[in-house]
């Protein structure tokens, strides 16, 4: 089902795209015999999913505040003066997101929910510009949703070590 | 009698230069030949006899393609400037995947550390940085390897054809006739191209048995080597090691005949540019600008 959403939306982002120009002549590039997508299914920490096994008939509790008995180890760094759980979790089902005209999104489809602000990224990422893509240049391909890469809770990446630098060229040779 | 001129080519001069000349095209034509040029059923011969030399001297089982261009294919790179954050791990995918020697050191792809201030800047780029963590505030990271010239400079100056462009755009290098002049080296502006001044040293746990005739395959002491676009994967339809391997997804590879590619929409939607563009290589390696 995944895939087919996501070749759907391929498609949509296809026709989407410099629809307006005049037709190119066709190149004689060879077709894409087997274009797949593959998509890996969401990052969840480990136990947490799904989340109606703890929140099945829980109150809901609507009222923004700072969690103190669950959830501590998330710290919101992503437009926190603004944002909290309830504006992209769904509070009436638990396992699911929702945009915010209110349309519930699954997690698998996550991507739609970060568009709504990041649009030109969801375009670029579309494109297969934004984002990796591995596989096969002409064939089936692997894609990664945006919260494989970037945590939604604080999606500025953290900074990594480097691979040791090059050797510069010394003056002795065997 | 008396009168009778001299003829101008004696029968005998005709003789000997004429059978001269057919001995040294025969000469010629059944002496060994640049790898791309040999009739496909001799370069299977010369292939298998590689696999064989190979296969031997590691103890693995070493393939060696002879995978020709596609057609309607001409590939391109891409490079996001605003998204790569310097880790070299691309640096270090390419080694493995390309068998380089491990010593002396011979890395394919060099990353430049620049300072925003100064912009793309080759004369204050800095190769050998070494912070405890990347990116490094006011410093912006450009990689450099083999920029597949359509119009290459290596290829002209190289006096035995032992280098020049395959019709898929990647410049190749036949390591059984290279002479190791370097005059390609020195024509290169993007200093892209690498010698072997020592016998590499690739220790045979670390050897990619899949290679390919112009690509990957060993490499002796003495002769030039550079990036393939990953010649032995791409031939093959996957994306080079260093498009597979990068963490933020900065690298983009593609057919640049093929109107919906991934390299087609960044060179029509993104600002792009190619390095040393005054010197008219015309590189089919883009660096852009996603944000």
């Amino acid at each position: 089902m995944r895939l087919m959403n996501l070749a759907a939306i391929g498609i949509v982002a296809a026709a989407l795209g410099p629809a307006a120009a005049p037709p190119e002549p066709q190149h004689t590039a060879p077709k894409r015999s087997e274009e797949r997508l593959e998509v890996p299914p969401p990052p969840f920490s480990e136990g947490i999913f799904p989340c109606t096994s703890c929140h099945e008939g829980m109150p809901v509790n609507r009222t923004r505040r700072v969690l103190t008995e669950m959830h501590t180890d998330i710290v919101l760094k992503h437009d926190q003066e603004h944002r909290w759980c309830l504006d992209c979790h769904d509070a009436a089902n638990r396992d699911r997101l929702h945009l915010a005209s209110g349309a519930p999104v699954s997690f698998e489809e996550s991507y739609l929910l970060c568009g709504q602000c990041h649009g030109e990224k969801l375009r670029d990422w579309r494109a297969g510009v934004h984002g990796k893509r591995t596989g096969n240049w002409n064939g089936a391909k692997r894609y990664l949703l945006c919260a494989h890469c970037h945590n939604p809770h604080q999606p500025r990446f953290r900074a990594v070590a480097p691979k040791p630098a090059p050797v510069p060229p010394s003056r002795t040779f065997r | 009698m008396s009168s009778q001129e001299k003829p101008k080519v004696s029968r005998r001069l005709f003789a000997t230069s004429g059978a001269s000349a057919a001995a040294a095209w025969v000469l010629t034509a059944c002496g060994p030949k640049r790898l791309h040029e040999v009739p496909r059923d001799r370069l299977r011969t010369a292939l298998q006899e590689m696999e064989r030399k190979y296969s031997e001297r590691t103890g693995k089982d070493v393939k060696v393609s002879g995978a020709g261009p596609l057609p309607g294919v001409e590939f391109a790179y891409g490079l996001d400037i605003s998204r790569c954050i310097g880790c070299r791990r691309c640096v270090y995918a390419c080694t493995e995947e390309n068998n380089q020697s491990r010593d002396p050191q011979i890395h394919w792809i060099k990353v430049l550390s620049m300072e925003k201030e100064k912009g793309v800047d080759f004369s204050h780029a800095d190769p050998y940085y070494h912070p405890a963590t990347v990116p490094q505030e006011g410093h912006f990271y450009v990689p450099v390897a083999c920029q597949q010239c359509k119009n290459p400079p290596c290829t002209k100056v190289c006096p035995t054809g032992a280098t020049w462009s395959e019709p898929d755009g990647i410049v190749v290098i036949d390591y059984d006739w290279c002479i190791g002049c370097r005059y390609c080296m020195a024509a290169c502006p993007y200093g892209a191209r690498h010698f072997n001044w020592a016998e590499p040293v690739l220790p045979t746990d670390v050897v990619n048995p899949n290679t390919h005739y112009l690509g990957n395959r060993p490499r002796p002491k003495g002769v030039v080597e550079k990036c393939t676009f990953c010649i032995q994967r791409t031939r093959a339809g996957k994306y080079p090691s260093c498009v597979e391997v990068c963490p933020v997804g900065a690298r983009k590879f593609g057919n640049l005949l093929d109107k919906d590619s991934e390299i087609r929409y960044i060179i029509e939607h993104k600002r792009v540019l190619v390095l040393k563009e005054e010197l008219n290589t015309v590189p089919r390696f883009f660096y852009f600008y996603a944000t």
